[in-house]
């Protein structure tokens, strides 16, 4: 092997430039989880009753369960008492009625991760909800949407606001007793977003959530509901950074999506939480559960995943294709690069007839980088002429990284097809080289191909966000080719 | 001055010595052909030329310009002008042909201090080119090299040559594989760059390919080492009588009196 893996050696050199801290003064729960601290969130949030039981159910029901050990990903067990569930940057007074009146504190964080909330700077046609910590701290363009009957605000403003609208679809794509950290989600969640998409309505703008962790010691949880009604609209859009932090940080979040008769929901996410340094101190647990289901006629759910952060990803984001001749798509680009471990993919879940759906999953391995891809395909009895077409990419950089793959296959209607391709690459040494003699530098030869390797998924990101992916990865991968 | 001079140049790879002191001289203008048997130790020259990871110079010096190659990485070379049209062109799988050339020559021009081209710029240098080697111009849309036939990977790498118009252009073995069509669309190409500000070695096993690309000079390299050189007369006598003649006078004058 002798120089070429000397070449790979060095790519493993990279700085996290989202890591600072913002030092404002924050007002937590004390670390530990029981009834009282389940209690304290949902008094904190002025939560109606419904709400809080829904949370002391999940909190029981999560006492009866053990955390999963099927992911191939290897971390020391989680003290879940050490953490501190809730977690505020302190208000003033009783909180900000506008942007105007957020902490300048916090703007200039949003600010520093290109997320400019203020008035004059806002992202030109993305209405943004921030969250910080366990909190949203703003959204804009709130009354833009208003005209358009969209409904786009914090999780708890949801809660309060919108009762009906909560109490309707909460858990009704990712129950309560779903999975472990989901239903710690349940018990605990602080904050998220809401958007509600009327019949007929073709949101005027992308929305985005942006998700900050800040404080130390402190899991995220938050939780994400959309409802797409009847031949709605929305492109929704996810990024999150955390500060470098030399312990692990618990993120587990819930999404959930709902589309009805002819709606459709497209779904991105650039998570970059901090992963850790190389020698895999620190860095975020990202335990996600995202599900959406087309619960109407045509309707369609498309996720689009590019995965850059995290310590450990465990994720899965899934579509339950329940109405005949809808859609299903989802689009992953996982990246993990030091000592980074990802088990993430998909579910399909082929309910009605005629249901379609499409996996392109690109997973990239660096550094000692672990990269799992694990999608279910399951079409039920009554799916009849369910399409199902899946294309699994593993790209290695380096010797000591890994890709894996765990499809798995279920199908009980005959008329079912279901494909399923995968290839396993390397950047091979003679392909730098060819870059090399061409006046490429190693980095941008590494660059260019990782690219190219994933631009069927940087396709289908909004464009501007398709500019950043394809930035982020790059940074992603500095010094991971010496 | 001289734009690359070899002096007792000895080099290997993996610890085994394949160019055991080796000397040649090329001025701007000229075509030099290193013609020799398997396993002389042609490729060898190409790729420390070049400045392929794992080959070890053990002695001597090549001057590039002047100054000496051997201190700068392979695309500080490639940026100078040296450009290596590869015996076996490597495909690379999702990186699209006009983005690959582009980034290429946009890498030159900024070593050069001259300004980036666009795309459209781009494409009105290309679209001369891809004629001159006779591709169709979808290729330019396909991944780099993937899917290519051998005799367009080999076309293609001419097409590199002639969008990147270097000052000394290494061809290794450029004609294996060609039909001869191709050999005579790759050799006319090559003749079409020809200036006299720069400079081409064309390292070749058989003699056809100098039919078409006419050197100024032939050496025939021989474990190591050129053992002959000659004008392109010494390429046809090679034709004729094969490598044996030299190297078995190569051999005894290596015997003792």
């Amino acid at each position: 092997m002798s120089t070429a893996t000397e070449t790979i050696e060095s790519f493993v050199k990279q700085g996290y430039k989202w890591g600072f801290v913002t030092d404002i003064e924050s007002e937590s729960a004390p670390p530990g989880l029981n009834e009282e601290i389940v209690r304290f969130i949902s008094h904190k949030k002025q939560e109606p009753e419904w709400m809080l039981d829904w949370r002391l159910k999940a909190y029981r029901h999560w006492l009866t369960m053990t955390e999963p050990t099927w992911p191939n990903v290897h971390y020391p067990k989680i003290d879940f008492q050490a953490s501190i569930y809730y977690s505020a940057p302190k208000k003033k007074g009783d909180g900000p009625k506008s942007l105007d009146e957020v902490d300048p504190k916090l703007l200039e964080t949003y600010e520093k991760l290109g997320i400019p909330l203020n008035e004059r700077a806002r992202l030109a046609g993305v209405a943004v909800d921030a969250v910080f910590d366990s909190v949203s701290v703003g959204t804009t363009f709130k009354d833009k949407l208003a005209e358009k009957g969209v409904i786009f605000c914090s999780f708890s403003e949801a809660v309060r606001e919108h009762p009906e609208l909560v109490r309707k679809y909460l858990g009704s794509v990712v129950p309560y007793t779903d999975n472990y950290y989901a239903t710690l989600n349940s018990a605990v969640f602080s904050d998220g977003s809401f958007c509600y998409i009327p019949k007929g309505v073709r949101c005027p703008m992308e929305l985005s959530t942006y998700f900050r962790i800040n404080a130390a010691n402190t899991g995220q949880f938050e939780r994400t509901l959309i409802i797409a009604e009847e031949g709605a609209y929305v492109s929704y859009l996810e990024g999150c950074t955390a500060p470098m932090r030399d312990e692990n940080q618990l993120h587990a979040a819930v999404v959930e999506l709902v589309a009805l008769d002819n709606a459709e929901i497209k779904y991105s996410t650039v998570q970059n939480w901090y992963p850790g340094d190389e020698n895999g101190r620190g860095g975020i647990y990202n335990f996600v559960t995202k599900r959406g289901i087309c619960k109407g006629r045509k309707s369609k759910i498309s996720w689009t995943q590019v995965e850059t952060g995290s310590a450990i990803t465990w994720k899965y984001p899934s579509c339950i294709l329940q109405g005949d001749d809808s859609v299903g798509e989802f689009y992953s680009v996982a990246l993990t690069n030091n000592c980074q471990q990802a088990d993430t993919g998909t579910k399909m879940i082929h309910i009605g007839k005629n249901t379609r759906s499409t996996i392109i999953s690109k997973g990239i391995s660096a550094g000692k980088g672990q990269n799992s891809y694990r999608g279910l395909v399951k079409v039920m009895k009554g799916a009849t002429h369910a399409r199902n077409f899946t294309q699994c990419d593993s790209l290695l950089i380096g010797d000591k990284c890994g890709a894996h793959t765990f499809p798995y296959i279920e199908v009980k209607n005959p008329s079912a097809r279901v494909e399923h391709e995968a290839t396993t690459s390397k950047i091979g040494d003679d392909q730098i080289f060819y870059c090399n003699q061409r006046g490429l530098s190693k980095q941008d030869a590494v660059n260019m191909i990782v690219n190219g390797f994933c631009k069927e998924v940087f396709r289908e990101l909004p464009m501007e966000f398709a500019v950043e992916a394809q930035k982020l990865l790059g940074v992603s991968l500095e010094g991971s080719v010496g | 001055m001289s734009l690359l001079e070899i002096k007792n140049l000895h080099a290997g790879v993996d610890g085994k010595q394949i160019i055991k002191g080796l000397t040649l001289t090329i001025n701007p203008g000229e075509v030099h052909a290193v013609m020799g048997p398997n396993g002389s130790g042609k490729s060898t020259l190409a790729a420390v030329l070049a400045g392929r990871e794992g080959y070890h110079v053990t002695q001597g010096e090549v001057l590039y310009k002047g100054v000496d190659l051997l201190d700068f990485a392979p695309e500080e070379r490639a940026r100078e002008g040296l450009f290596l049209a590869f015996q076996y062109p490597v495909e690379i799988p999702g990186v699209n042909t006009t983005y690959f050339l582009k980034a290429a020559l946009n890498e030159l021009r900024k070593h050069r201090g001259l300004p980036e081209v666009d795309a459209i710029e781009f494409l009105d240098i290309i679209k001369d080119k891809i004629q001159l080697l006779e591709l169709r111009e979808d290729l330019l849309k396909r991944s780099v090299n993937e899917g290519f036939s051998g005799g367009e990977k080999k076309r293609a790498e001419i097409l590199q040559m002639a969008v990147l118009e270097p000052t000394l252009a290494v061809l290794d073995e450029t004609d294996s594989g060609l039909d001869i069509d191709a050999l005579r669309i790759v050799a006319n190409g090559v003749n079409h760059l020809k200036r006299a500000d720069n400079a081409q070695l064309v390292i070749t096993h058989y003699q056809r390919l100098l039919n078409h690309i006419v050197p100024d000079y032939v050496h025939v390299l021989f474990d190591g080492r050129i053992v002959k050189s000659g004008g392109k007369e010494l390429a046809f006598e090679l034709e004729a009588k094969g490598y044996d003649w030299l190297i078995k006078g190569h051999k005894d004058q290596l015997q003792p009196a």
